[in-house]
């Protein structure tokens, strides 16, 4: 943008004498600014108001005992921080977060890679097979919460088929039983988002130039070899922007969960978002509820960091980094 | 940088904000009205939170909204079904914006009492004053400090649904009226092949909270009851042994497979689904259950041999056998509603109304002189037992402060989940009411 009025005002000052040159510097200066407060502001105004506005005042709130309903009088400090970080609950969630995370990366990860590298062969009926991997992803959480509520309530699809192929042994209460729930859970989040995995993998398979892979095998490289040591690498920058949108997902997992198990069994699968709705909404503590959401913001935004720095630093070399500072 | 592009800037920015802001205020600026008759011919809508998603109640709903509507032509009444489980989140939030509903469904209890203290809640005290009284003692349970901010449009009991054909095949004679022939009657049932002695929607915590609080009922004078809402004092020995009792109950595992996971009321697989279907012998539920049950057969007719039984009695208890558990709906005028909102509720409570209302079995209508309406025989039974019942005590997680009910209901939902014992479960409240 500077070198371009720069160069107006030069072409101007040539054209014509000292002082209208500099007046029409100045008008073209202003209309830039104009047409920037004109296209920036609005969207500004609203990021401000719905975005910046309301994280402020979660912080403001977490220092308050508030129903939601009054005025703020109550004022505690960091005493909610405080007992959130004392509640086997709370504590109990940030585990289970953890532990989706954790499945994720290690699980979602190779099945995903798998599946697109064989969506990547030719072979027949391969949109099809694109579209089939790729539907529930574009399912609302809510539908494919119910779906799988359905699927597997006791005697449900999943039980019956899994005896009809005789292996009934293996059929547990999926979302009953405390020490299962959370790894259903984790199924189903794997079944809905693996297609999003996929498809970003897909995009970044067609960007190898095949001739890397064509010259390697050239040189004698078995098939292995080559997904070692060319089809990985060069697929790297996607599977850490990959990793990081799952960190972040399953950071924030709420909607399946809340409407497969509220939160339940006695909190065998409840995360820092369905605590946080559940002491904020369902017990009016929207202070506490504030101080949990500060919490959970709080983590997302230091991973979110750490990873950038540390992670995808270099895919993001002068594009994020070196504008930023 | 130059006037001309502040004053550009400062203009774009005014615009933005005007823009955010209008569309902020857009809701309606009806100034606060003083209740009252609602005859001014202004035109006027009012927007109604119901909680009844599903016909026949749905219908009913709007066909009242219509007949006011005709009577009044310039009231119109925007209808909104929401979910029972919306409530809880919608109402706090839309009670704070600046257009909340003008009619809102309202349990009364202590969410009303946090309700009244933020001034969010209409006083309809002076409104209803001629008519009142005509709805008998229901009302209570929608007062705070004698004033009234709510009408109840239906009150019931909680007590035991059952399948009279199941428990005839398990050679269950009359229906249990002590503890020990409850446990009794699950054995039997047990024994007969029934798969589910006793339903229960565990996942939504509040049904498993029904066990805990009737045994309180039962075991608690109603001294202790009342005032364990006033000072949160728990103290005395029957909390405890409640829970004891209601660990006695969960270890005769009466309950359906993975009870745990089970909803109240959404779908075949839910409680009141199973009770429907004939999958299990009987469910401690509200009188709401036989519409419930309703929208959950395959011809979405209440089943045959469906019946209703009390709470059985508790030998030893300082409770009184008639004490019952119950509340009601109702609804309130927000703070913003127009003078139109009290006149709907008073003719939504009319005789006339009711009578429909208690046609259609999914409630119990408490103007007096529409009890005749409700055909039901287990209705009847209920109602009776209403009229009849020494005491009746709102239910614990209404009658308490949301935080302290919630609180109680997910240690009992812990109890059930064998991760509680009783003292927990007191312990857990007590600590609930303490950083209220």
């Amino acid at each position: 943008v500077t070198q371009v009025q720069t160069a107006t005002g030069e072409v101007a000052g040539r054209a014509g004498g000292a002082r209208p040159a500099t007046r029409r510097h100045r008008r073209a200066l202003g209309r830039k600014h104009a047409e920037l407060a004109l296209f920036v502001g609005p969207a500004l105004v609203v990021y401000s108001m719905f975005v910046l506005l309301p994280i402020g005042l979660a912080f403001w709130y977490a220092m308050y005992r508030w129903n939601g309903l009054g005025p703020l009088t109550d004022f505690v400090g960091l005493d909610n921080y405080r007992r959130a970080l004392h509640d086997p609950a709370f504590l109990g969630s940030i585990r289970h977060n953890a532990i989706i995370i954790v499945l994720s990366l290690t699980l979602q990860l190779p099945i995903a890679l798998g599946l697109a590298v064989l969506l990547n062969a030719r072979l027949r009926g391969r949109a099809l097979l694109r579209m089939v991997v790729f539907a529930p992803f574009v399912l609302s959480e809510v539908v494919t919460g119910v779906i799988w509520l359905l699927i597997l309530q006791p005697d449900g699809l999943a039980d019956r088929t899994l005896q009809a192929v005789g292996l009934g042994g293996l059929v547990q209460l999926w979302l009953a039983d405390r020490s299962i729930v959370l790894y259903t859970m984790f199924v189903v989040v794997t079944w809905k988002y693996v297609g999003f995995a996929i498809i970003l993998f897909l995009a970044g398979l067609q960007a190898i130039p095949r001739e890397l892979a064509e010259a390697a095998e050239v040189d004698g490289a078995s098939r292995p070899r080559v997904f070692r040591h060319i089809t990985v690498p060069l697929l790297g920058p996607t599977i850490r922007v990959w990793a990081f949108l799952s960190i972040i997902g399953s950071l924030q997992l709420f909607d399946l969960v809340w409407i497969m198990t509220l939160g339940g069994p006695a909190n065998a699968s409840s995360t820092m978002a369905t605590y946080m709705v559940d002491r904020g909404f369902r017990r009016y503590q929207f202070g506490y509820g504030s101080a949990v959401a500060v919490i959970l913001f709080l983590i997302s935004f230091a991973v979110s960091l750490a990873y950038q720095r540390l992670v995808l630093r270099r895919d993001t070399e002068g594009a994020l980094t070196r504008m930023a500072g | 940088m130059t006037a001309l592009t502040r004053r550009w800037r400062a203009a774009a920015l005014l615009a933005g904000v005007a823009l955010v802001l209008a569309a902020c205020g857009g809701g309606s600026d009806a100034p606060t009205a003083q209740p009252g008759g609602g005859d001014s011919n202004q035109p006027v809508t009012l927007t109604w939170w119901h909680n009844a998603t599903a016909d026949p109640g749905k219908a009913y709903y709007q066909s009242v909204a219509d007949a006011y509507h005709a009577a009044h032509p310039n009231v119109t009444i925007k209808v909104q079904p929401l979910q029972n489980e919306q409530f809880s989140t919608k109402i706090p939030v839309a009670l704070q914006s600046n257009s909340p509903p003008d009619i809102f469904q309202q349990w009364g209890g202590g969410q009303l009492a946090d309700q009244v203290q933020a001034g969010k809640v209409q006083d309809l005290t002076e409104a209803v004053k001629p008519w009142i009284s005509s709805l008998g003692v229901a009302v209570n349970n929608w007062q705070v400090d004698g004033r009234q901010y709510g009408i109840p449009y239906s009150f019931g009991i909680v007590g035991f649904w059952y399948n009279k054909a199941l428990f005839q095949k398990a050679g269950i004679g009359s229906p249990p009226a002590t503890f020990e022939d409850l446990l009794g009657a699950v054995r039997r049932l047990e024994s007969a092949g029934v798969p589910a002695p006793i339903a229960i929607g565990s996942k939504d915590k509040w049904p498993d909270a029904f066990y805990w609080d009737y045994l309180a009922l039962r075991l608690c004078s109603q001294e202790v009851m009342q005032r364990s809402a006033a000072d949160y004092n728990f103290d005395d020995p029957c909390w405890v042994k409640a829970g004891d009792m209601v660990k006695q109950l969960i270890d005769a595992q009466p309950f359906q497979k993975g009870f745990l996971a089970t909803p109240a009321q959404q779908g075949a697989g839910s409680s009141a689904g199973l009770l429907a279907n004939g999958k299990a012998g009987m469910e401690l539920m509200g009188h709401w259950n036989p519409g419930v049950m309703q929208s959950l057969t395959p011809d979405k007719k209440v089943p045959d041999g469906l019946g209703w039984f009390p709470f059985p009695a508790v030998s030893g208890g300082a409770g009184s056998p008639d004490a019952a558990l119950g509340g009601g709906d109702g609804f309130s005028c927000s703070y913003k509603a127009p003078p139109a909102c009290v006149d709907f509720l008073k003719f939504l409570v009319t005789v006339d109304n009711q009578k429909r209302f208690g046609e259609l079995n999914i409630g119990l209508p408490v103007a007096a002189g529409s009890e005749s309406a409700v055909a039901d025989p287990n209705l009847k039974g209920l109602l009776e037992f209403r009229n009849k019942a020494g005491y009746i005590q709102t239910y614990l997680d209404v009658a308490y402060a949301t935080s302290v009910g919630q609180a109680l209901n997910d240690a009992i939902a812990q109890q059930f989940a064998g991760q509680l014992d009783a003292p927990g479960v007191v312990e857990a409240v007590k600590s609930a009411a303490a950083s209220r």
